[in-house]
């Protein structure tokens, strides 16, 4: 809250300032020197990237962390947790006696530049490397937080949460999520319900095609994001996202893949290491990803070198790890290690994405842009409503609410729901559904540009599958259950318990 | 819960605090003239969106002059009282309280100077005999001096990409401070 005088010189600073550097600025600027009014289609473009990108500003007198993550307790879980990640890197370093980083010898990178195309067919030994950490890993430390300032007794009473996560974050309940979704209503046609073989393609989807068709004309990044709200036509799909995103493969974007690629060629890291064994791991055995595996390295090792997703730190949680080099001269240095540590699974956010892009430029820099507004969220500490610690408090609160009985049978076999659907958030569901209802909960992501859409997912799931969940007795026989997602049809199931379930 | 703040009268123009689990906040003030009674000049301000959530329990609050309800000039003493009627919270304060007078701008705010001062430069009389046309010639030079102070303000926003600090890149082990 500032004063009136200063805040709108102070919102027009704010604009100018995080609109530099980017390719949107240059285009402003030849748009301002030609005509004076706002190109039009420049406005829906900043707009875009403004309020998806970049989170609301905080209070003047708030210094850098508190944007980062404003609870001071999380702030430091997020410090601690960090820390023993780096100690298990650290670790492995010293244990297999291989560097974080070094410079490739001259033939390996000639070799590297040859094969670059099929670096699925190296088989490297990784058999000494492991992943450096697991969601369930992630999941006990979700657990063990709590607010000190908080009356956490042992006694159960009002305070205490009954499922796993106890810290007191504020959740949406079904109403408030109606309300927000509205879009997923009953009396709105829905791509995944409305595009079945038995409903006639008039009523609905020739129509939603042709809006389609007409926002991409206009390049109109905002009524993009409105019209995904309702599903993405397969044949749209890719030319949507990359709009509501803000992506166009220009020759600077290109170029600067192509730089990322040189790097790669140049020098070798560790994070390469477990990059390889986390594809081998997830992607290489999943039936519908396998055949992507060189494009997910292509991307993977570029973005672990990519200076420009330091900027994400500036409003996540997380801080990128820092190490000292030697330089010439000088004894040490502080160097920001580009710091996305992957963890077992990591890889499976990009391979959906190579169902809609096929070239290495375009794919990373989707990939690159998802990862810096949504998936960083999935496994940081933080108290944003997108963050992972409040889709799961959603996940219990609505399952809680809603399912009862259900939860209460769960907890009482030794089952805690949490423990079966957090694998499915942290990777966004993918690996678990079917792609093409993944992609359509994807559409859902970017529509509404919030993640709770996947608590939301998870609750419903159970809900399908309650009648079989009750009869079982043991944390495995929950498991088997709800082992096998690759059935369900997403767009349904969030009806139904958003909308046509009773409360 | 409350507290006193006071010394010599003087007005007010902002108060900025943090805020840790408080609910609701109220100031009053006491007047040098006047009764010696304490006018509200904040009323309820809600600081957490919910009391039992965490919404809003660590964020940083400023209460500007124009927004308060009487007069906040000779003021002798300002009280604070806090509110949280949620009794899951063990502890509830404001902290880093800071009372700015007008005189003082509150936190420095990131503002290029460039957009307070968009009159032109005063342009100096030519060496040549006949005089160009001021208009002309204001116009675009404002326009060359918005573009250079721009150019100076901004930093290098193309990344290059260097990955190696001195031609060294020789990473062996990750720093835990």
């Amino acid at each position: 809250m500032v004063d009136a005088e200063g805040g709108l010189s102070l919102t027009i600073a704010r604009v100018v300032q995080r609109l530099r550097g980017s390719s949107l600025h240059s285009q402003l600027e030849r748009q301002a020197r030609v005509s004076p009014g706002p190109a039009p289609a420049v406005v829906p473009a900043v707009y875009t990237l403004l309020s998806l990108r970049f989170p609301s500003p905080c209070h003047p007198a708030a210094p850098p962390e508190h944007m980062k993550e404003p609870l001071a307790y999380m702030r430091k879980a997020q410090g601690s947790w960090e820390k023993r990640i780096l100690k298990s890197l650290n670790s492995m370093c010293t244990e297999l006696n291989i560097p974080l980083a070094q410079k490739r010898p001259a033939s390996e990178q000639k070799e590297l530049l040859n094969k670059w195309n099929e670096m699925g067919t190296d088989e490297p030994d990784l058999s000494l490397f492991r992943p450096v950490y697991a969601p369930k890993d992630f999941l006990e430390v979700l657990m063990n937080l709590r607010n000190p300032n908080y009356e956490n007794g042992e006694q159960p009473s009002f305070r205490n949460h009954l499922g796993l996560i106890q810290v007191p974050l504020k959740v949406k309940d079904i109403p408030e999520l109606k309300e927000d979704f509205s879009e997923l209503g009953l009396n709105i046609g829905q791509l995944g319900i409305d595009d079945s073989a038995q409903v006639p393609p008039e009523f609905f989807e020739n129509e939603h095609v042709r809006v389609g068709q007409k926002v991409l004309a206009e390049q109109d990044s905002a009524a993009a994001q409105q019209y995904v709200r309702q599903g993405c036509p397969t044949a749209l799909r890719a030319e949507l996202w990359a709009l509501i995103l803000n992506i166009s493969n220009q020759p600077e974007d290109i170029l600067y893949y192509e730089q990322l690629k040189s790097n790669v060629i140049q020098h070798n890291l560790l994070v390469d290491s477990l990059i390889y064994k986390d594809v081998k791991l997830t992607a290489s055995n999943d039936d519908y990803y396998f055949v992507f595996e060189d494009y997910l390295y292509q991307v993977l090792l570029c973005f672990s070198r990519d200076t420009s997703v330091l900027e994400h730190f500036a409003y996540s949680s997380a801080t990128p790890p820092k190490s000292y080099i030697r330089g010439k001269g000088e004894l040490q240095k502080s160097f920001c290690f580009v710091g996305v540590i992957p963890f077992h699974g990591f890889s499976m956010y990009v391979a959906p994405l190579c169902f809609l892009y096929h070239e290495p430029s375009k794919l990373y820099q989707m990939f690159r842009e998802m990862y810096v507004r949504f998936f960083f969220r999935l496994h940081s500490i933080s108290s944003h409503p997108s963050g992972i610690v409040s889709l799961c408090l959603l996940f219990e609160t609505l399952l809680q609410t809603h399912l009862p009985q259900l939860f209460y049978h769960l907890r009482e076999i030794g089952a805690q729901p949490l423990r079966i659907s957090f694998k499915w958030m942290v990777r966004a569901f993918s690996g678990y559904l079917a792609t093409d209802q993944l992609l359509l909960l994807w559409d859902r992501i970017l529509g509404y540009n919030s993640l709770e859409i996947l608590a939301v997912l998870a609750a419903a799931v159970f809900a399908f599958r309650a009648v079989n969940l009750m009869e079982v007795t043991s944390l495995a026989a929950a498991e088997a259950v709800l082992a096998d997602l690759s059935t369900l049809k997403v767009v349904p199931l969030l009806q139904i318990f958003l909308f046509a379930t009773v409360t | 819960m409350g507290g006193d703040a006071g010394g010599g009268p003087g007005p007010l123009q902002e108060i900025v605090f943090r805020n840790f689990y408080t609910a609701f906040v109220s100031v009053r003030v006491q007047r040098a003239r006047g009764p010696r009674r304490w006018l509200t000049c904040v009323r309820r301000r809600r600081l957490m969106a919910s009391p039992h959530a965490e919404q809003g329990a660590q964020d940083y609050f400023s209460l500007p002059r124009h927004q308060m309800l009487c007069d906040v000039d000779q003021v002798t003493a300002v009280r604070f009282i806090l509110r949280q009627p949620s009794p899951v919270w063990l502890h509830f304060t404001i902290e880093e309280l800071q009372i700015f007078p007008p005189s003082q701008k509150s936190p420095p705010k990131d503002f290029p100077s460039w957009l307070s001062q968009l009159a032109p430069p005063q342009q100096p009389p030519g060496p040549h005999a006949e005089l160009p046309d001021p208009e002309k010639v204001s116009a675009e030079a404002q326009q060359m001096w918005v573009l250079t102070e721009v150019i100076r303000a901004r930093q290098a926003a193309a990344r290059i990409g260097r990955f190696d600090v001195d031609g060294c890149y020789d990473v062996n082990l990750l720093s835990y401070t």
